[in-house]
């Protein structure tokens, strides 16, 4: 069972059908206890993250995300959630991968947000495992996170390479919707599913 | 490298997509789950479903079939149509559409576009903007258009260029721009106004009305400074095959999704 954890700041409908298409069962939920016993945990979301924040301290979501040890996958605003701290109204973050979320060059002369398909490169983990190098894959965001020892993979935009992708153990985070990325997505989410598989 | 998008309109009613030259005549042209699939298969970097008859008769869009391409297609939708309160957009997203997109309520209540972009995200918020050439506009040597609302049948007296800025310091995340003097002529698309608005503002430009054959694809990105175009019927109707049309925009050095 997956769960994919409900608040304030999501997408969920799309992942729970991508997951569908995969044939895995996935339940939307906001409860500890049914979190932490999921073989995997998506945390999905899309807007902003300094209000996300806000909501998050307001329950026990934070704790149990840093309690997992099951295979996890942050999407799009739930990869700079797990991050440090973000330059979106200069808000901390849950501080899961040490790395921070900046905000594009607004000078540099590209439109932001970052808005559709775009090659991911510097591919690693299983994650990407049977992904071809600068395969494309669907963005839309305005902030990035920098990039670090725990990227695994890159884009690049208004001038800089960022991190399509972060890992620390068994989190895992795209910035990218794998759940909008047509068959490249779809197999991304589906090794997603086998990591830690026995 | 960001690709250019190439998205296929359905303008549906009643579950069918239809296809209307200069907003009238409307021509059957299939089912609109089936399209969706068809298309997301071929290479379609996305896809905006129009309830073109939503306005006029009051209707909402139809939420099942929102659904039901949700579950179809793993490519990201735009829904418009009728959408005119925050609810309309929550029901729709919820159902499992990416974004929607808003036209008349945008001329109406301009404010609209600033409490859905703080409710849900600029992201999901496309501005739908139905432009007609009218020399009372013209200024500095430059051509005029004017906003028109209700599926381009009522004129609003607000200037092309000025308006799509106003929309983008609202805070739409993207804005679809059809020229209604191009729509259905198959002649190109308006090139000229296209690039203006593009470059008057930060957000991507959707270009929509007058695609007749795969160089004027080609036109849009570049001298339209486009970065995506959108079409309908001569997807619909085979005409012009998506990969065929990627394929050619890749040899002419045009970032595309192969």
């Amino acid at each position: 069972m997956v769960a994919i954890i409900k608040y304030n700041a999501g997408n969920i409908r799309s992942v729970i059908n991508a997951l569908d298409r995969l044939g895995v069962e996935s339940v939307v939920t906001d409860e500890p206890k049914v979190i932490k016993s999921a073989d995997r945990v998506i945390f999905p979301g899309v807007g902003e993250a300094s209000t996300a924040m806000e909501y998050l301290k307001k329950t026990e979501l934070i704790s149990t995300l840093k309690s997992l040890k099951q295979p996890f996958l942050g999407i799009c605003l739930g990869m700079q959630l797990i991050c440090n701290k973000s330059e979106e109204n200069n808000c901390s973050c849950i501080d899961l991968i040490d790395t921070p979320v900046l905000k594009f060059d607004t000078t540099f002369g590209d439109k932001i947000p970052h808005v559709g398909w775009n090659t991911i490169t510097n591919l690693k983990t299983d994650l990407f495992k049977d992904i071809d190098e600068a395969s494309f894959t669907y963005f839309v965001h305005s902030y990035y996170v920098a990039k670090s020892e725990y990227t695994i993979a890159t884009c690049n935009y208004c001038g800089v390479d960022y991190s399509a992708a972060i890992n620390k153990d068994n989190y895992y985070a795209v910035q990218f919707h794998p759940e909008k990325s047509g068959k490249v997505g779809a197999k991304i989410l589906s090794n997603f599913l086998k990591i830690g598989a026995k | 490298m960001l690709a250019k998008r190439i998205i296929p309109c359905l303008d549906v009613c009643n579950g069918r997509t239809v296809k209307g030259v200069n907003f009238v005549n409307l021509i059957d042209a299939g089912n609109a789950v089936e399209l969706a699939t068809q298309y997301s298969e071929k290479g379609a970097d996305e896809l905006v479903f129009l309830d073109i008859t939503a306005t006029v008769e009051k209707r909402r869009t139809l939420t099942f079939l929102v659904q039901d391409v949700a579950k179809a297609i793993d490519i990201p939708f735009t829904v418009g149509g009728g959408i005119n309160t925050l609810d309309d957009v929550d029901i729709l997203l919820s159902n499992g559409a990416d974004k929607i997109s808003i036209n008349s309520i945008c001329v109406k209540n301009p404010n609209i576009i600033e409490e859905m972009a703080r409710e849900f995200g600029s992201q999901c918020v496309v501005c739908a903007l139905d432009i007609k050439r009218n020399n009372s506009f013209d200024k500095n040597g430059l051509d005029g258009y004017e906003i028109y609302t209700h599926g381009g049948r009522v004129a609003t007296g607000l200037d092309a260029v000025e308006f799509a800025k106003d929309v983008y310091n609202r805070g739409a995340g993207e804005i679809l721009l059809t020229s209604m003097d191009s729509d259905g002529t198959k002649k190109g698309f308006s090139l000229d106004i296209t690039s203006r608005i593009s470059n008057a503002v930060s957000i991507p430009v959707i270009a929509s009305g007058g695609a007749g054959n795969m160089e004027h694809f080609k036109d849009v990105f570049t001298t339209g400074s486009a970065d995506a175009a959108l079409a309908a019927s001569i997807f619909h109707f085979g005409e012009v095959d998506i990969r065929d049309l990627k394929r050619y925009l890749n040899n002419n050095n045009i970032s595309v999704r192969l």
